[in-house]
């Protein structure tokens, strides 16, 4: 199996998804060698100790791959690395690199299939495919029409997830979101493309003070701050509130390239003291945010599934989704809005914080709903998928 | 002797705008005319006329053909605006002298539950609209969705009823059967009629499901059901919406065929017959005393109030409306009246049913609104417009 992050080093939903199908998978006894590239800094052994999965071999690379990262991105990246470590200096040269370590592993590994997630380990998989002869599973997690909210598709990077698409023997979409856009932005064919649809893992059931909450009424915003996340309609939105809910406060958990516009925007719409930005969030934090929290919203204006609003259910807290998402496919018992349509979103989050009874409704339902998410079901029809290209 | 006795149920609400809380103070107009119309001419097309026809044509065909009606307010002021000649249809069969008119509430509603004083006066005002349409004074009470208990049956035969009409409730009647008259615990004379939910079901739900073993369903085989109570009973009560006929089971089922051939095929066994349920009361004495210490409806398996109240969302919006009763009633205005009691109609509240709203139900679910949660926010924003203009 080919990923590209993984916990505690992910940067998006891309690693919580591996991590919580691989822990499945690894107690239903599928053996996993399972590729990863991993950051120069960390110390190996103690990961590979802490998640303690049987049947898993983890294979590590050393590589500066991000997921959701872009060629500047990456550049810059490049220059905070001593030169000494690194070989390539290309997004491109990268990919072929790892795709080149991965021939090694095809070739000294047994195995009876491959399974890679996402554009960086397409290519990967390809060549480990022609190697062995073994066939293909690609798992898409997200598409380049996704994370640029189709504005500057690069085209480097579409023309390897249609190459991945067209070599992959079968192909898992995280939602029929998903599934169209492959169809439709990459002319494969349906029959090829099962829909499965992610989980998320139960968040515990501490209980935090929280001393903002007693005169507040909180609105969260957690995710990359990148324009596939929405952060500018969630600005738009928050005027509206703002206007009719006198003491809302903004929290702005995640990190991204659109930070600096959320920051300028909230001042010069007059709103910057109702905000509060806490940078990216790891862990117990962030299921303090959730919990901090009357409503998560999740704006999105492309979101291929969307984990994020399923930890908001697990923590009890009510959410509003756009219907731009895959989990939106999924879920019942959550508000729901176009991303365009900041009004109504403004209309529904009021709603939330002045009607109790429809946050304790979108509470309790949540609760109960987000029960049949689990990543034992993914795994299952993971399997089901291997076993249709084994038998 | 087994007399058939069929009610059809006729009603339709007024539904709700989507009405934001930017709205509130700015728009008075809460209901959508434009999507009533529609909905009130398509269900025209297909059931009303239609059925109502085939029904003329059998009154005119077998002088022993009888059947009952109720008529929500409602549906009456709804056809009297967007489709007259339907209402001509109904007057023509109600002319017959052999089509009875049930007494209900004029706006569908709860009232019962929440005001005595406004459960009459809708009770009053449904009396007079059907004296101005049909010239006719009803003599059996149906309350809003079959809800019933003791409490009621005392309550309406204070008012001079000579009937009331329930659900054949299991529990209710354990090992008795619903075809026979009965008298309710703590009344002196009035007459429970309950529905036969058995056979009732088998035309108004399973008529067209081919999973059912009895399918296709003939009006010889129903007939054959229909003369096999004879000596086990005086009355079978048929009770089901009027949509039953081309709405819930389009006309492509055969629903009007099998209609249509039914009072020759009851008719041929000569110890069968067709009653009212005026005619019922006046003709047979309760077998026995049913206890209803709680209240019943004909809705669903539970055959309770779960459909209408229970979630967080319904009780708290039914028991805003009904603390605003005084006040909208104080500001002496005509219009505001009216439309609070529009709100008092029993679909708002269904609308925000949660009960079934899950994976796999959902398309069983009628509902004008996305969710349960979008009608409940439209429902309390109204409220709030309401309050802003009575206070």
């Amino acid at each position: 199996m080919f990923g590209w992050e993984f916990p505690p080093f992910n940067s998006g939903g891309l690693g919580t998804a591996c991590y919580g199908l691989v822990k499945s998978l690894s107690k239903k006894n599928i053996g996993l060698s399972l590729v990863l590239p991993f950051p120069y800094e960390c110390d190996f052994a103690k990961i590979v100790n802490n998640h303690n999965f049987k049947n898993v071999k983890i294979k590590k690379l050393n590589y500066l791959l991000k997921p959701y990262t872009t060629s500047k991105i990456y550049n810059e990246d490049l220059k905070k690395i001593k030169k000494d470590k690194i070989h390539s200096n290309s997004l491109y040269e990268e990919v072929m690199r790892y795709a080149s370590e991965a021939e090694d592993i095809a070739k000294s590994e047994e195995f009876d299939l491959i399974h890679a997630h996402d554009w960086l380990t397409y290519e990967a998989g390809i060549i480990a495919k022609e190697i062995s002869g073994k066939p293909l599973v690609i798992h898409v997690h997200a598409t380049e029409f996704d994370r640029t909210g189709g504005n500057g598709v690069n085209t480097f990077v579409y023309e390897v997830e249609k190459r991945g698409m067209e070599k992959a023997d079968l192909i898992i979409a995280v939602s029929n979101f998903t599934k169209d856009k492959i169809i439709k932005f990459y002319g494969i064919d349906s029959e090829k493309i099962v829909v499965i649809h992610n989980a998320v893992e139960n968040f515990s059931n501490k209980k935090y003070d929280f001393p903002l909450k007693d005169k507040n009424k909180i609105v969260l915003f957690l995710g990359r701050i990148t324009i596939q996340k929405g952060p500018d309609y969630f600005i738009y939105m928050s005027k509206i509130v703002a206007e009719y809910i006198k003491n809302v406060k903004f929290v702005i958990a995640g990190d991204g390239d659109m930070k600096k516009f959320m920051v300028d925007k909230a001042g010069e719409l007059g709103i910057l003291d109702k905000y509060l930005f806490t940078g990216f969030l790891r862990g117990e934090d962030i299921e303090k945010a959730y919990k901090l929290s009357d409503v998560y919203v999740m704006p999105s204006i492309s979101e291929p599934f969307g984990i994020t609003p399923l930890e908001a259910m697990t923590n009890g807290t009510p959410c509003l989704i756009s219907k731009q998402s895959g989990v939106s496919e999924v879920v019942t018992h959550a508000l729901k809005t176009d991303f365009w349509d900041v009004e109504e979103m403004a209309n529904k989050i009021i709603a939330v914080l002045k009607y109790k009874e429809l946050s304790q409704s979108l509470k309790q339902n949540g609760l109960n709903e987000v029960k049949k998410f689990n990543w034992d079901e993914v795994a299952e029809k993971c399997i089901d998928v291997y076993s249709r290209l084994k038998g | 002797m087994a007399g058939v006795c069929f009610y059809f149920q006729v009603h339709q609400p007024h539904r709700m705008k989507h009405y934001r809380i930017f709205d509130i103070g700015k728009k008075e107009d809460y209901f959508d005319e434009e999507k009533n119309k529609q909905i009130l001419l398509k269900v025209a097309e297909k059931c009303y006329k239609p059925a109502t026809r085939l029904i003329i044509n059998l009154l005119n065909k077998h002088p022993e053909f009888k059947c009952c009606f109720s008529f929500s307010g409602v549906v009456l002021e709804q056809l009297e605006k967007y489709s007259p000649e339907t209402l001509e249809l109904f007057k023509e069969a109600v002319k017959t002298g052999r089509v009875e008119i049930l007494s209900e509430t004029y706006y569908h509603s709860l009232s019962f539950l929440y005001s005595k004083e406004e459960f009459l006066e809708q009770i009053k005002l449904h009396k007079e609209k059907i004296k101005e349409i049909f010239g006719y004074l009803p003599k059996v009470f149906r309350n809003t969705e079959l809800i019933y208990n003791n409490e009621i049956a005392k309550f309406i035969e204070e008012q001079g009823y000579k009937g009331i009409i329930a659900e054949g409730a299991d529990h209710l009647l354990q090992w008795r059967s619903p075809n026979f008259i009965y008298k309710p615990t703590n009344t002196k004379k009035i007459k429970l009629l309950l529905k036969n939910y058995r056979l009732s079901d088998d035309i108004a739900f399973r008529f067209s499901s081919r999973e059912w073993n009895e399918w296709p369903l003939t009006a010889e085989k129903f007939s054959q059901w229909v003369s096999s109570i004879n000596g086990n009973g005086t009355n079978i009560n048929l009770f089901m919406d009027y949509e039953t006929f081309g709405e819930h089971q389009w006309e492509d089922t055969g629903i009007f065929s099998f209609f249509e051939k039914l009072p020759e095929e009851i008719l041929k066994n000569r110890d069968n017959s067709f009653k009212t349920p005026s005619e019922l009361v006046k003709e047979y004495e309760p077998v026995g005393e049913i206890d209803a210490p709680h209240f019943i409806s004909w809705a669903d398996i539970e055959r309770n109030l779960t459909a209408w109240l229970g979630n967080p969302m319904q009780d708290s919006a039914s028991k805003k409306l009904y603390d605003l009763r005084e006040k909208v009633f104080a500001s002496k205005r005509k219009d505001l009246i009216e439309k609070w009691r529009k709100l008092t109609t029993s679909d708002h509240f269904y609308y925000m049913c949660t009960k079934w709203f899950n994976d796999g139900d959902v398309h069983k679910y009628f509902s004008p609104y996305e969710s349960p949660y979008d009608s409940f926010i439209s429902f309390m924003n109204i409220l709030e417009d309401l309050e802003t203009r009575v206070d």
